[in-house]
């Protein structure tokens, strides 16, 4: 953690790699002339614009997957033992309530301007909403149902793996719905640490006074949420065709007071 | 000294703290920011949505709100806003993009929130106050807002703590506040003043944070009425 400006990894890299370089530009003040789209410049940058969004998809998908694998067996543990609950859940609150560039700031010296800072931040965000609604979710088995199943002689594993999580699943992917939207709006955050993303268009837009690029990065990033939760969606219909969607929603809802910002 | 240190040190410099461009300068503005956009953001959305709660109408409207402001980039929200006031509203400068995007983050969640809030209120006990006299007003204000008041409040108080947060994007776009740091500390390599930005904001989101969880427990939150 000694880590100082001298080695840091980006000291002395070239002007151009600066990953913020912005300055209040008063005497920039000016008539935004242009459109909000230039079809010419999308047709010529489809290849950068689908190696972007490729870049989104996958620090997405890297965060949610192991926000996942960390709160899955953290969320069980809670949901067993009530004890537990309560400090891993302010733990989780307090990385959720630290602004994501304050975040990627303190890292930055220490990891650098890499995909690991990028991925630390992404995953301490998802594991909030993660661990509430698989915690949400095993506490609304009915107790008769697990009764059931133990009278017939299930072990707690077999408990776990064959009723509670089946019928916990809904919520619990509701909860994947709303971290991996949450996290797709987080990943244009990362752009400031050179990072790529769909965000990257956005900053290009700032910083060359064009709107072109912000506003194909900011449709592409509202498409893919909006393309990731119902995909996420129609595999929970799938996996759970018994649920009311009415309920899973009541239940998501009281669960995600704290997830229902998206914010950066 | 380890980086750590030097930012300790550029936060223990009292020269850092005082004048223009100082943290205490920059704090405010970063409060003022806050107070405001909580204020309006509130009054758009928590009468709306007591009102759509209250009507039990509009509910896919309010429901999806949030998940339409979770979807929505608050950097791009922030550069349309930049690009729509710079001509009209120049000054101060980014102070206008960053309210307005702020605004935009805050209403949905607050919106979608209340509504749920309201429609959790047990219809009985709704039917039972009109059975004994009660106007649709008396309802609302007498019955519905406190019942709901509680579940408002822990959003407002997610809310105001993403505010806070968010803010310090706006420093992106040539607002001040204490996200100012964090973009000179990156522009120029200035590692502690880096560091020292990024502390005083998460430090100022947890302190937010714990104020709101103490106003939250005073039993006129819990219990709003009007």
């Amino acid at each position: 953690m000694g880590a100082t400006a001298a080695s840091s990894p980006w000291s002395g890299s070239p002007r151009s790699l600066r990953p913020l370089e912005v300055s209040p530009r008063v005497e920039a003040v000016r008539a935004p002339a242009d459109a909000l789209i230039d079809w010419s410049w999308l047709a010529s940058h489809t290849s950068t614009i689908a190696h972007l969004a490729g870049q989104h998809v996958k620090l997405t998908a890297i965060a949610v997957a192991i926000g996942l694998a960390i709160s899955f067996p953290v969320g069980v543990v809670a949901y067993r033992h009530r004890k537990v609950y309560a400090p891993v859940s302010s733990f989780a609150g307090i990385l959720y309530t630290i602004p994501s560039l304050a975040l990627f700031a303190l890292l930055v010296p220490y990891t650098g301007l890499s995909t690991v800072t990028a991925e630390i931040g992404l995953v301490s965000y998802t594991l909030l909403i993660l661990i509430r609604n698989i915690v949400a979710g095993l506490h609304g088995v009915p107790t008769d149902v697990q009764e059931a199943a133990r009278g017939m002689g299930y072990t707690d594993r077999q408990l776990l793996w064959r009723v509670e999580v089946p019928l916990a699943m809904p919520v619990i992917i509701a909860g994947i719905r709303i971290a991996t939207v949450t996290t797709i709006g987080l990943v244009t955050v990362t752009a400031l640490i050179g990072q790529g993303g769909l965000g990257a268009l956005i900053l290009q837009g700032y910083r060359q006074d064009f709107s072109t690029p912000a506003t194909v990065g900011a449709v592409l990033s509202v498409l893919l949420a909006v393309a990731a939760d119902v995909v996420l969606l129609a595999i929970q219909r799938v996996l759970t065709p018994w649920t009311k969607p009415a309920e899973v929603r009541d239940v998501v809802q009281r669960a995600n007071p704290a997830a229902a910002v998206g914010g950066a | 000294m380890g980086l750590l240190g030097q930012a300790l040190s550029w936060l223990a410099d009292g020269s850092h703290w005082v004048g223009t461009g100082g943290v205490l300068q920059r704090l405010a503005e970063h409060l003022q920011m806050f107070v405001l956009v909580m204020l309006i953001a509130s009054a758009i959305a928590l009468p709306a949505g007591l009102l759509i709660g209250h009507a039990r109408r509009g509910a896919f409207l309010a429901v999806n709100a949030a998940g339409v402001g979770r979807a929505l980039p608050t950097f791009a929200v922030l550069f349309f806003a930049f690009r729509l006031t710079l001509r009209y509203l120049p000054r101060p400068f980014g102070f206008w993009p960053t309210l307005i995007a702020l605004v935009f983050l805050a209403v949905p969640p607050l919106l979608t929130n209340t509504f749920v809030a309201v429609r959790g209120v047990d219809p009985d006990t709704i039917e039972a106050a009109r059975g004994i006299g009660m106007a649709e007003r008396q309802v609302l204000l007498r019955l519905e807002l406190p019942l709901a008041s509680p579940l408002m409040f822990d959003t407002v108080r997610t809310v105001a703590v993403q505010v806070a947060a968010t803010a310090t994007l706006g420093a992106v776009f040539g607002w001040g506040g204490l996200g100012r740091y964090i973009v000179d500390g990156f522009a120029s390599y200035d590692y502690p003043q880096l560091l020292a930005g990024a502390i005083l904001v998460a430090v100022l989101a947890v302190v937010i944070d714990a104020a709101f969880g103490v106003l939250g427990r005073l039993p006129a939150l819990r219990r709003l009425q009007v």
